[in-house]
């Protein structure tokens, strides 16, 4: 009997997470003129941050499947 | 089910190609058929259902037909055209459909026209900055909240597994409760198991917990101080299961168990030591709570067949980490679910709890067939999560106490908040809502938010 390992990534609920470079980061903050600590959080030990193994400090561009818009993107900072 | 997808999969592809060959030569056409359809014949009908979103299909088609020549809009330039207009995605589809259908009578500037319309349109039903969007939520979903039975009780098929709806779970979602009042898994099956009921109730027994006191008779002898069990033939051949494996099973109970099979059929468990009826009346309690087959928790399991033909399981009980660590074959995880929002937020992140609380909330709203707006359950949602951990939303909103003196004073115990206040050395720092209103300023809200100055 094969046994995969069960990814959360995998997972139905789960959007896509992908860790975003410095540089987008930003232009991002830029783009909205906020600091890196007005964006959404989320924690260092959420299953799915310990999964793409972000770090504290790192931002998460999560694209959402949205019932209002199809698509939407939202982004979040890792925190402790 | 899955050949079904494939059918309308191909369907869809076919019809696309038609479209595609009133544009072009018969032979191009010929060609595409051929890029297409070993495509088909290889790939299951998700990653069919993939290849084909609509993106990838506007250019793949902006690619073959190339740029329009001369006035003529084609295809490719629709979907070009509106893939650069900045509109969400959804609203991008219905565009293109739409326009696809009337592609033959448009021009150039009908084209740029209905996008800067649309555009338009859609800029003006955006929401106004500084509007109080939570208040508008609130009286959204608080409204028809009104119109909900007090307490409903639903169940999932004729073995009636209940489940809170109505006002008493829309309440337990919102205080982003741990310990639910009827905590349930919606467990899919992977395909050979959904088609078959043999199969899925084999399954819903393996989840089910089982413990020895399930599968036979329990007895404590005082004449030989040992436990006597006797297994029940039929409930183990419901379950599949042997003897030999549950004596296996057992044999972990504790160290110096010694466990004997008579010749009658009986097991005799015996434990070194055993001197006082206390001694053996909890060696007892040991063999009839030991869990022989199941998720500890799982105290009931039930194969459903849905309306696409596939049989489902729920469950009185969640245990969505142990359904994860135990891998049990033919459970589909990726489409496994809980109605415990705090369970999803451990095990699948806070971007998965985020869209659990958004469902339950409107699978829950129009069970009572009530209808509202996703932007306001989203905004509720959004809020919820958006420090990293599902917070609930209680008597005093999400962020706790309110840092103004005034506004605690005017929701409850005026006097009190006043004093401790004073005590204190307080300052108000007037920028909230209530404030202002108590002080007889202009809220900063909408229009009193910003302040104008003519220029000359």
């Amino acid at each position: 009997m094969k046994k995969e390992r069960v990814s959360i990534l995998e997972h139905e609920l789960v959007p896509k997470h992908e860790i975003v470079g410095e540089e987008k980061v930003a232009e991002l903050l830029d783009a909205y003129k906020i600091k890196k600590e007005q964006l959404t959080k989320i924690k260092l030990s959420d299953p799915v941050i310990k999964e793409i193994k972000a770090e504290v400090d790192d931002v998460v561009r999560i694209t959402r499947r949205s019932r209002i818009a199809g698509k939407s993107l939202s982004y979040r900072l890792v925190i402790e | 089910m899955g050949l079904k997808l494939v059918a309308r999969g191909k369907e869809e592809v076919m019809e696309k190609l038609r479209d595609v060959e009133l544009e072009l030569e018969e032979e191009i056409a010929e060609q595409i058929k051929e890029d297409f359809l070993p495509v088909e014949l290889t790939v299951t009908s998700e990653e069919m259902s993939e290849l084909f979103t609509e993106e990838a299909y506007a250019e793949d088609i902006a690619l073959m037909l190339g740029k329009a020549e001369e006035g003529e809009i084609k295809q490719g330039d629709i979907e070009l055209k509106v893939n650069k207009s900045g509109l969400p995605d959804k609203i991008k589809v219905e565009l293109k459909k739409k326009l696809r259908a009337v592609r033959i009578e448009l021009s150039w500037e009908k084209l740029d026209a209905i996008l800067s319309k649309v555009v338009a349109k859609y800029e003006k039903a955006k929401v106004d900055p500084r509007e109080a969007v939570g208040i508008v939520a609130a009286q959204s979903i608080g409204e028809p909240g009104t119109q909900m039975t007090m307490r409903t009780f639903h169940y999932a098929g004729v073995g009636a597994i209940y489940i809170t709806l109505g006002l008493p779970r829309i309440i337990e979602i919102v205080d982003a409760r741990k310990k639910l009042s009827t905590p349930t898994m919606t467990i899919k099956l992977l395909e050979e198991y959904a088609s078959e009921r043999n199969k899925a109730e084999e399954l819903a027994m393996k989840i089910q917990e089982t413990h020895i006191s399930d599968i036979g008779n329990i007895k404590a002898s005082t004449e030989d101080k040992s436990v006597w069990l006797s297994l029940n033939e039929k409930e183990l051949e419901k379950r599949h299961m042997k003897r030999a494996e549950v004596k296996a099973k057992m044999e972990d109970i504790g160290a110096d168990v010694q466990i004997d099979e008579m010749e009658d059929g009986q097991l005799r468990i015996h434990k070194e030591g055993i001197e006082s009826f206390h001694e053996l009346s909890k060696l007892e309690k040991d063999v009839s709570k030991k869990l022989i087959e199941g998720i500890e928790g799982i105290k009931r399991v039930l194969a459903r067949r849905e309306s696409g033909g596939e049989y489902v399981l729920y469950t009185v009980g969640s245990e969505l980490k142990r359904l994860k660590n135990q891998k049990i074959e033919g459970v589909d995880f990726k489409r496994t679910t809980t109605n415990n929002i705090a369970e999803i937020a451990e095990v699948l992140g806070i971007e998965a709890a985020r869209n659990a609380i958004i469902e339950e909330m409107i699978n829950t709203l129009n069970e009572q067939g009530l209808d509202v707006d996703a932007r306001h359950i989203t905004l509720i949602a959004d809020a919820m999560t958006m420090d990293g951990e599902v917070k609930q939303i209680g008597r005093h909103g999400i962020a706790g106490e309110k840092a103004s003196v005034l506004s605690r004073a005017a929701f409850e115990v005026t006097v009190d908040n006043l004093l401790e206040a004073a005590v204190h050395g307080e300052t108000d720092e007037l920028k909230g809502v209530t404030e202002n209103v108590i002080v007889g300023q202009p809220i900063k809200l909408g229009t009193g938010a910003v302040e104008l100055v003519v220029g000359k």
